[in-house]
């Protein structure tokens, strides 16, 4: 298998690889890259900063996203911050040590190269965006201010009050409107990726539907970029916008790129509650509330009985009644725990019976701590923005009680496999961002989504893409009178008219609350076998029932939200399967992945080296038959995989 | 709880629209506004516009186009006038943020889409908000390339400057200034985008040349003119102040007085 799977990662010394690689790649001259076309799909810090940057180099870029602008993309709602090792606060951090973080906190299952060409071009994103006029948080000298991020010793997190994503977006959002004012690119909003178009067996364009007119477009180019997000919607309730999806990803994957990893997926532990049956969505609460907020159940029991019927309130409960169980467990690190570490020992909590809220799923972030020590000003202006927001949407004031907070889909890291320049198994096709697999291994740290969607973007992807780009010089883009086109295009009408001809009895969004539910049950925070084999049975089961008996009104040829939705959860279905799958094949805990099988005696991950250091890549091999399994092998060369401790 | 639901239906941009009556029962006052619009949909998709669904699966009524991402807040993408206040009654908060427990039991709620000659209908509740990312393409960003910048502490900047470039950067792009100003003006909009980037030794270079270029801009697109009433100060989901609209004003005159 080794042979189809080839990562491409540079040989020698670990702070020399990037260096080298970039020396020697191949690059395009400016007058060849005026006859260079670029797909672009999603806007993203991904897609938005590598759009920019590839019409800036010349080449001739088209940019599609969902929304009516590309500024809505799902980066925006980040939080916390972004991490660089630029070591400002003089607390010994560097390149090397934002690497090691990241390697640990992935649970020894990323590259070592591609993580520690992550951490080195970490700090170049901080000055692009403080030339771009992003606003940081300073000191009163005027100089950046950090904060403090799970799985960290150090303060490495740039943030802008509690808006980073916010922030990093409109500054690459900008980067996108000069480039387009430039006509370096052209931008396509409303406007979805269908299919992927493949010519000779390389990537040479996409269909593209206009969301307003219902109208099928062909685009070609010399190579396409996915930078379409994760998929953590498969869960239906999750931190993920509405519009999230997979699909992009996934239809690439049914033209033939490998999808890595697709069962690790990041439960973030400081989500709202879920409140009932009608929700749509869970909202984050920043990662950055655990750098004063700690996190307790009562001890008692009978204190928790209290609680759930309203008798007495949180403050109520006396200091010593209170159960800090990350701090008690995980001493050396205490709140700050990794997210996949903090989600588990919630769940532990809750399903000891701890649970605070009437679900019995719910446990306290609490903040009176912190406001004794530093008032309740300064609180406000480190978290103001996000208090506002718990209290609109619980009716609860967070300053007087503490927060109610659980678990939740967040992010994923699986995705579609790509080699060190960032290539799926498709040549020509690209992917960057959430929708590639490659940095995080089985868990992401916090605020390093932001750092990898940037560097793939600014300075990775436009480096590497002249290599394969160098070869095209010569040819034309492609025909979108091919036939490969019109295959494409036919399939993927013939996939709507199916879809609206059904005329069924059921809802898209019942189907897709349906298997929410599987996921959440069974390919949620804890696994196991039988459950799984379960959830792969009742998602065929649901899956037929979606075909048979859905109800999408409307016509293909409009503005048509229904219509968007059935064919993305109709993906969902594929992908929820292949997760699990994934998940069942991987009979070891680490990171998110967590196999009930495989814990140690005080609940902890058992990871099993022997067997499971690789990448899965899963090959499609049509509608009815198993994908094949490519393992990608894992070599640690400078860093011991050890047992990830936070403990001391 | 129940309502009594006006809703602005409109095929597409070149039809002329009207207002629908419908009645929703039972919502949970914990249900974001947004979510009583998807279980609005979810019946009318298995209704119509009858009581009772036919024989063989939903009666297939037309559900109601309503634009949306995030849901919480920050994206920009819902909108909505909301018994005629955009994004509704509670304020600093956008439509998503916004929960039934503002309403009382039985209330009639009209809604609209953003009225404004800048944003055209595209279906029912959707807006076009394109004129917004023309404006800023007009010149809402700082010209540099990738790559090749100073170090990020090279250039001290001043907290509270950094503080009130942050305080306009919170914009939302939403458009609810727009929709709430008597004169269809995007001066919040545009003078937001202006003075955060003004107040940054960063932005300054250019500072004169992009007020010019984006107001230019905004009159081109159609958007009306400042006439003072804060209007739009008052219904931002993100608190900025006006004090931003008289900044850019400043960088106008300014570059004017230097053509």
């Amino acid at each position: 298998m080794a042979a189809i799977l080839n990562a491409k990662i540079p040989a020698g010394a670990l702070d020399e690889k990037w260096t080298n690689h970039k020396s020697h790649i191949r690059v395009v001259s400016p007058a060849n890259k005026r006859k260079l076309d670029i797909i672009v799909v999603g806007t993203g810090l991904g897609g938005a900063s590598a759009a920019a940057s590839l019409g800036e180099l010349g080449y001739r870029v088209k940019v599609f996203c969902i929304s009516d602008s590309p500024r809505r993309a799902h980066s925006i709602a980040a939080q916390g911050g972004i991490n660089a090792a630029k070591n400002y606060q003089n607390d010994n951090d560097s390149v090397y040590r934002l690497f090691y973080d990241t390697i640990k906190g992935g649970d020894y299952r990323s590259r070592e190269g591609n993580v520690y060409r992550l951490a080195e071009v970490s700090n170049l994103i901080i000055d692009q965006c403080v030339a771009q006029g992003v606003p940081f948080a300073r000191d009163y000298g005027g100089l950046l201010d950090n904060r403090s991020f799970g799985g960290a010793q150090v303060s490495r997190t740039f943030y802008a009050r509690g808006q980073t994503g916010q922030q990093l977006l409109l500054g690459a959002y900008a980067a996108l409107n000069r480039a387009i004012a430039k006509k370096q690119v052209t931008a396509f909003p409303r406007h979805e990726m269908l299919d992927l178009v493949l010519i000779d067996g390389e990537a040479k364009g996409i269909i593209a539907r206009n969301l307003v007119t219902g109208e099928i477009e062909r685009h070609s180019a010399h190579a396409v970029v996915l930078a379409s997000g994760g998929y953590g919607n498969v869960f239906f309730l999750s931190t993920n916008a509405m519009n999230s999806n997979g699909s992009a990803a996934w239809r690439s994957y049914k033209k033939g790129a490998f999808f890595a990893n697709p069962c690790f997926a990041q439960i973030h532990p400081t989500c709202i509650p879920v409140h009932g049956e009608q929700q749509s969505k869970l909202t984050l609460m920043s990662e950055s509330l655990r750098n004063d907020g700690r996190i307790w159940v009562p001890k008692k029991q009978e204190d928790v009985e209290k609680l759930r019927r309203k008798a007495i309130k949180a403050s109520q409960i006396p200091e010593d009644d209170r159960d800090y169980y990350l701090e008690r467990r995980y001493p050396a690190f205490g709140n700050l725990v990794p997210r996949d570490v903090a989600s588990r020992a919630a769940k532990e909590r809750c399903d000891a019976g701890f649970g605070v809220n009437e679900t019995g799923l719910a446990v306290f972030l609490d903040f009176s701590t912190a406001i004794q020590r530093l008032g309740k000003t300064v609180i406000e202006q480190r978290y103001g923005n996000l208090f506002q927001m718990y209290e609109k949407i619980t009716d609860v004031n967070p300053y007087e009680e503490p927060m109610m907070i659980y678990p939740a889909i967040h992010y994923t890291m699986g995705g579609l496999w790509v080699d060190y320049n960032l290539m799926t198994t498709v040549p020509g096709l690209y992917a960057i961002g959430e929708a590639n697999f490659s940095d995080h291994g089985g868990n992401r740290l916090g605020a390093s989504a932001l750092m990898q969607g940037l560097a793939d973007g600014y300075f990775i992807l436009p480096y590497t893409i002249g290599d394969y780009l160098a070869d095209k010089i010569q040819e034309k883009k492609a025909d979108t009178a091919h036939p490969a086109f019109e295959e494409a295009e036919r399939a993927v009408c013939d996939k709507m008219n199916k879809l609206l001809a059904i005329k069924g009895s059921q809802t898209v969004d019942y189907y897709h609350k349906q298997l929410g539910r599987i996921m959440w049950e069974y390919v949620g925070m804890a696994r196991h076998e039988a459950g799984l084999k379960k959830a792969i049975d009742e998602i065929r089961t649901l899956r037929k029932a979606f075909w048979e008996n859905v109800y999408v009104p409307g016509e293909p040829g409009e503005f048509n939200q229904e219509l968007e939705k059935a064919a993305r959860v109709a993906d969902f279905f594929e992908l929820g399967e292949l997760m699990a799958l994934d998940a069942l094949n991987r009979v070891e805990s680490c990171g998110g992945h967590f196999r009930e099988e495989m814990q140690t005696d005080d609940g902890e991950t058992k990871r099993d080296d022997q067997q499971y250091m690789y990448v899965a890549a899963w090959q499609y091999r049509g509608a009815d038959a198993e994908p094949s399994l490519h393992k990608e092998t894992l070599n640690y060369e400078f860093v011991k995989p050890s047992t990830r401790n936070y403990k001391d | 709880m129940n309502f009594t639901l006006r809703i602005w239906r409109q095929v597409n941009a070149n039809t002329k629209g009207n207002f629908e009556t419908y009645t929703i029962e039972n919502i949970s006052s914990d249900t974001s506004f947004l979510e009583m619009l998807d279980i609005l949909n979810d019946q009318l998709i298995r209704q119509g516009d009858e009581p009772v669904a036919v024989a063989k699966g939903c009666k297939g009524g037309d559900p109601v186009a309503f634009d949306h991402d995030c849901r919480e807040g920050i994206c920009g993408m819902c909108s909505l006038y909301i018994n005629g206040r955009a994004h509704g009654p509670d304020d600093e908060v956008t439509t998503c943020q916004l929960h039934m427990r503002k309403f009382k039991d039985g209330d009639t709620i009209t809604i609209e889409p953003w009225r404004s000659r800048g944003f055209p209908v595209i279906k029912d509740l959707v807006v076009d908000r394109s004129a917004f990312d023309k404006i800023l393409q007009a010149g809402g960003f700082i010209s540099v390339n990738t790559g090749g910048v100073p170090d990020a502490n090279a250039i001290p900047i001043p907290k509270e400057k950094a503080d009130e470039s942050m305080d306009a950067a919170a914009c939302v792009g939403c458009g609810a200034c727009v929709a709430t100003c008597k004169n269809g003006s995007a001066m919040l909009f545009v003078s937001a985008r202006v003075s955060s980037l003004a107040l940054l030794p960063q932005g300054k270079a250019e500072a004169a040349r992009r007020a010019k270029a984006m107001v230019a801009k905004m009159d081109e697109l159609g958007f009306g003119s400042c006439t003072n009433t804060q209007a739009c100060e008052m219904e931002c989901p993100k608190n900025i102040s006006i004090t931003h609209i008289a900044r850019m004003n400043r960088e106008f005159l300014l570059a004017k007085l230097k053509d």
